[in-house]
């Protein structure tokens, strides 16, 4: 029997990742770190954006919280409705991002499940996920009244120039000598040699993980993936993300070994495309596991990877900007087109779901296109499904239940 | 008072003037969007800039490339491309300005074949030195774009030249937008829209001399007499732009100054003639009236706002946005907040298409104006 007294389904107990346990536990170590008062806490805090480069702010020994791991947060334990009405009743037009509603909404009123976030003394924003983080950055800036960084990343449509490099590493620059002003100490070379390192390594170990779903069956699902990915955006330049994620990678290689995958039957491979629905994770996940369809891969979780081929070790700083620049969500519709078609084969898909977000406009638009394209240079089905991350007012669950179904139908 | 041929002519059907503007002078049309755009580096290749916004017609086409939740002039302008309501276009041009606009750059550049397509990845924090040293390489590399794209050697001369140009198209604008101000009378609300749209697909030099003989007609300001109408600033960024200043006045007010990338943001800020040619193009935009979709510091939009209000004497402000228009929507809290602190009304007018929006807005402004 489970803690609640609920008879457990051996079968699905058997397939349940044991690692779950162990992320809950840091997670709750760092949020409460983090919500400790200054006065006990020692260490500043700065909010910055998901794809905002965080290891200047280790090395400074500053505590890097994520509005938008909040925000997914939110989602999750379904709160985000009451936030993003609270943002619209403040004037937030209810077409802004469902992240950025509930993130402004919960500053105010200490809204969420874990009654808001600490107040920051300073802000990061990286606009290499979007021109919303700007905005959404400059009102949070107004209202706690802090310093804001921004990390101006141009977009490579179709190519990256040096003009590009040169001013991306000039912010490098900038970025470190803020943090000294902010923080009122010298930035330390010889640590960020180690974080740096801690980085590329707990990154590398997250795209190991991910890769182990190439295996039939795949030890997990991309729901699984959506939530052990808290830990690379939250904790990525520490020892505790590499430890956790060598402790995770053991348990899907064992997996892997013994035949254990995360579905009973695994009839097809999926892959799915933007940021997960997280007030319907369960639902869908169910969903798709009911009708033997198992989400192996998806663009999200690996866009915290993409960086590893082009990294120096021996100059972070050097490389830093050029990497975060060139993620996967900051370039051209074709190249992201490329960049599904490339995970299709190498995870051997049966078909895509794309997820059409209304809440981001740089993730959705040219979803139409990319799926055109899947549909035309691989031959396989996809699946449209249009919703938003956190606001669950824009999700229609019977005509997404049909859909999803008649999509399955199609799979043969 | 009609206005004269040009003006009406390349005002009233914009893509009728560049068609016949291509035929008798064998020049290329290079269609851009947003007020960022260096116009100048266009016309010094001897090529005709070509303000794009939506025509309005029924969208069908686009919708198989964009979402619903895009705005009406991102939709519209792609349905005109792939409608080939466009189709004297050389190539277009595409700031890095917001989310929208990045994407249908994507959008345009694999689904048209109009031949040129450039990206002008600009920074957007406009107040640090190496911003103001990347945004001159991204005039530098679109200078390049545009002679490889355009087969055209773009010289010095040419560029001072074409600077002097548009300052002057700038400079008759802001003067002759002051003259109707204070006497609004002297040019209606509908003629004012059409000179607007007019600048911004007309040749520059043919537009300033139209301008200037239209300054000249203008009945002599009456100093004793004092305009009618509540004095209003309009500020937002309808990229399409439907006939706000006539539905204005006819609710009683008088706009005395705008907030638009298609009005005042258009012609404020001249371009240092004796600078060198990029540096100085690069100067401008990083200092000129900054855009939501750019940064220059956090209060900035707020400041120029209360200015204006204070110079200009108006007592109302009327906030007009595009639905799903993002950088407009995340500032209207905080714009709003500091008018009224100041003790200013405000209003909020959000249009789903800028054209055909005209009388649902007439009775909403005439309630604001008798509250002012
Ligand atoms: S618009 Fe998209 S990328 Fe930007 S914060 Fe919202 S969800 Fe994230
Ligand atoms: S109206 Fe707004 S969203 Fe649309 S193109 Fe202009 S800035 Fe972008």
């Amino acid at each position: 029997m489970g803690e609640d007294g609920r008879v457990l389904d051996p079968d699905r107990e058997k397939r349940k990742i044991k690692a779950d346990k162990r992320m809950r536990e840091i997670m709750a170590e760092y949020y409460i770190e983090a919500k400790t008062p200054r006065e006990q806490r020692g260490k500043p805090i700065a909010w910055i954006t998901s794809g905002g480069p965080v290891e200047p702010l280790h090395v400074m020994d500053v505590i890097p919280v994520y509005p938008e791991n909040y925000g997914a947060m939110i989602g999750a334990s379904k709160m985000g409705v009451g936030l993003c009405e609270t943002a619209e009743e403040m004037g937030y037009s209810r077409d802004l991002c469902s992240y950025a509603r509930a993130d402004i909404a919960s500053a105010t009123v200490n809204g969420g499940p874990i009654g808001g976030l600490p107040e920051p003394d300073m802000l990061i924003c990286c606009n290499n996920i979007c021109g919303t983080v700007l905005k959404w950055y400059e009102v949070q800036a107004r209202y706690f009244n802090v310093p804001l960084f921004i990390f101006d990343t141009p977009i490579t449509h179709t190519r990256f120039d040096d003009d590009m490099r040169r001013y991306v590493k000039r912010q490098s620059k900038e970025y470190i000598a803020f943090l000294e002003r902010v923080c009122g100490k010298p930035f330390d070379q010889d640590r960020m040699k180690v974080v740096g390192e801690l980085s590329l390594e707990g990154q590398a170990l997250w795209q190991e993980i991910l890769e182990t779903t190439m295996h039939k069956p795949a030890p997990m699902t991309c729901f699984d993936a959506f939530f052990h990915l808290a830990m690379i955006v939250t904790l990525r330049g520490t020892q505790t993300a590499v430890d956790y994620y060598k402790m995770l990678l053991a348990e899907m290689r064992e997996r892997v070994a013994q035949g254990i995958g995360m579905l009973a039957e695994e009839k097809y491979r999926l892959v799915w495309d933007n940021i997960p629905i997280w007030y319907r994770m369960r639902w869908l996940s169910e969903k798709f596991m009911a009708r033997s369809a198992c989400l192996v891969a998806d663009t999200y979780t690996s866009g915290w990877t993409g960086w590893l081929p082009g990294a120096d070790r021996n100059d972070f700083l050097g490389f830093m900007g050029e990497s975060y620049a060139r993620i996967f969500l900051n370039s051209g519709t074709d190249l992201m087109a490329e960049n599904i078609l490339r995970m299709v084969e190498k995870y051997h898909a049966d078909g895509v779901v794309f997820h059409s977000n209304r809440s981001c406009k740089p993730y959705s638009l040219g979803q139409y296109d990319i799926q055109r394209i899947v549909q035309e240079k691989m031959g396989i089905p996809t699946l449209m499904i249009e919703a938003d991350m956190v606001d669950e007012r824009s999700f229609a669950e019977s005509q997404i239940d049909t859909r999803i179904d008649a999509f399955i139908e199609m799979l043969g | 008072m009609p206005l004269s041929e040009p003006l009406h002519q390349a005002g009233e059907h914009p893509r009728d003037y560049a068609r016949l503007w291509k035929e008798r002078s064998g020049g290329k049309v290079v269609g851009y969007f947003c007020s960022y755009t260096p116009q100048e580096l266009i016309s010094a290749a001897r090529a005709l800039p070509f303000r794009i916004w939506s025509s309005g017609a029924d969208i069908s086409r686009a919708d198989s490339h964009l979402q619903a939740y895009s705005c009406s002039l991102v939709r519209g302008a792609l349905e005109d491309a792939l409608a080939g309501r466009l189709d004297f276009l050389d190539g277009a041009a595409f700031p890095h300005t917001c989310d929208s606009i990045m994407r249908l750059s994507d959008i345009w550049r694999m689904n048209t074949h109009f031949g040129f397509h450039a990206d002008l990845v600009m920074p957007v924090k406009l107040n640090t030195d190496s911003a103001a040293e990347y945004m001159t390489a991204v005039l530098h590399r679109f200078r390049s774009d545009l002679e490889k794209g355009l087969g055209v050697n773009i010289t010095d001369q040419r560029l001072h030249e074409a600077i002097q140009d548009w300052n002057r198209v700038r400079r008759l604008l802001g003067s002759l937008y002051a003259r109707r101000a204070g006497d609004p009378s002297s040019l209606g609300a509908a003629e004012l829209h059409q000179v607007f749209r007019a600048a911004m697909v007309m040749e520059p030099r043919a537009s300033a001399r139209a301008l200037e003989a239209l300054i000249h007609s203008l009945p002599a300001a009456k100093p004793d007499r004092r305009p009618a109408g509540v004095p209003i600033i309009l500020s937002g960024g309808l990229c399409g732009m439907p006939d706000i200043h006539q539905v204005v006045e006819a609710a009683g007010g008088r706009v005395v100054w705008d907030d638009f990338c298609t009005g005042a943001r258009y012609f404020e800020g001249l371009v240092d003639e004796s600078e060198e040619p990029v540096a100085a193009l690069a100067r401008r935009l990083l200092t000129r009236v900054v855009c939501p979709a750019k940064h220059t510091g956090i209060h900035s939009r707020g400041h120029y706002l209360l200015d204006k209000v204070r110079q200009q004497g108006a007592r109302g402000v009327v906030f007009l946005y595009l639905k799903f228009c993002d950088p407009h929507a995340f500032d209207h809290p905080y714009l709003k907040a500091m008018l009224d602190e100041e003790g200013i009304p405000s209003m909020l007018i959000e249009v789903e298409d800028a054209t055909g929006a005209e009388g649902q807005l007439r009775t909403r402004l005439e309630a604001f104006m008798e509250m002012v």
